[in-house]
């Protein structure tokens, strides 16, 4: 009953895919979508934490870190241009966000 | 050993059994507390690898400041979240096949990478270094090697601190504010007027 390298970088997949399943069902609604971000950034976090140990080197923590740097700018600019997007439009579905016919 | 494992175990499934909740539940509200309840065994996971400071972090950083940051713009958005959850079956056959797949395929790779990359030799769970407690093997690191990353880390967080307000400050018209650089630079010339009032009359203006 060890419990080794494979273990954590399972789990971590398996987060990672849960995120992209997110992504794929609620196409609709943009915070769930952020959510589904955050959980896959999570799972990047849990493999780079797993590797950081089992490897024996302090780097992939400092790498950890700033993922989650990341994670939080990209959290707080994508929550700010919701709510800008819903005081414009009074909606937050992805689909009505096609003015711009790209 | 074997509690170690119980607790990975517990861990873990507390974490993806959270993660599918958080891309499930009908209410928002829901998902933004599944998803603290993920960040939260995600971070005892983190204990467990002997990473305590990235748990921490993870902690204050994503329960303290991201996910009341989602609640707060969950519950400040008046939205019909039934009518966006629409198409949720429609896409639920093709999303979990491909996500299937991708495990699949994920597991493969990652079970190859544990068994015969770098890390097969590895002599166990161990910290980076030995007689430095976690925090300050991060210190060491961070502020020498890494530090301008570091810097530029701060930098991003800045510019989304920036970026966030711009995006959300609402410059309304017609809202009379204090301008101190005009009232500073008024002078007793502009500010006062002598009149020389006859008695019994008092001022006509």
């Amino acid at each position: 009953m060890i419990i080794g390298l494979f273990h954590y970088l399972a789990v971590a997949a398996a987060l990672f895919t849960i995120g992209v399943l997110g992504i794929f069902v609620n196409r609709k609604n943009v915070i769930v979508i952020l959510m589904s971000i955050e959980l896959i950034l999570l799972g990047v976090t849990i493999n780079l934490v797993a590797f950081s140990t089992f490897l024996h080197d302090v780097v992939g923590q400092i790498y950890a870190l700033f993922v989650l740097t990341v994670a939080a700018a990209e959290a707080a600019v994508g929550l700010a241009i919701l709510v800008t997007f819903h005081r414009v439009r009074g909606n937050i579905a992805v689909d009505d966000a096609s003015v711009m016919k790209g | 050993m074997v509690l170690q494992a119980i607790a990975f175990y517990l861990l873990a499934a507390t974490t993806l059994v959270a993660g599918v909740a958080v891309i499930s539940a009908r209410n928002p509200v829901h998902s933004v507390l599944f998803l603290i309840t993920a960040f939260f065994s995600a971070a005892g996971l983190f204990v467990l690898l002997g990473a305590e400071f990235l748990a921490m972090i993870l902690m204050v950083v994503y329960v303290g400041a991201v996910a009341v940051l989602f609640l707060f713009v969950v519950m400040m958005l008046d939205v019909d979240f039934v009518a966006l959850r629409q198409g949720f079956a429609r896409y639920l056959p093709i999303g979990a096949l491909v996500a299937g797949l991708l495990t699949i395929e994920m597991i493969f790779v990652v079970w190859t990478v544990a068994h015969s990359g770098a890390a097969s030799k590895s002599t166990g769970p161990a910290t980076p270094m030995p007689n430095v407690t976690n925090v300050e093997a991060i210190g060491r690191v961070l502020y020498t090697d890494y530090v301008y990353f570091f810097q530029a880390a701060g930098l991003v967080l800045l510019v989304a601190m920036i970026g966030a307000i711009v995006l959300t400050l609402k410059h309304r018209e017609g809202v009379r504010r204090q301008d101190i650089a005009a009232q500073v630079a008024r002078t007793p010339a502009a500010g006062m007027r002598m009149v020389s009032i006859k008695s019994g009359e008092g001022i006509d203006e």
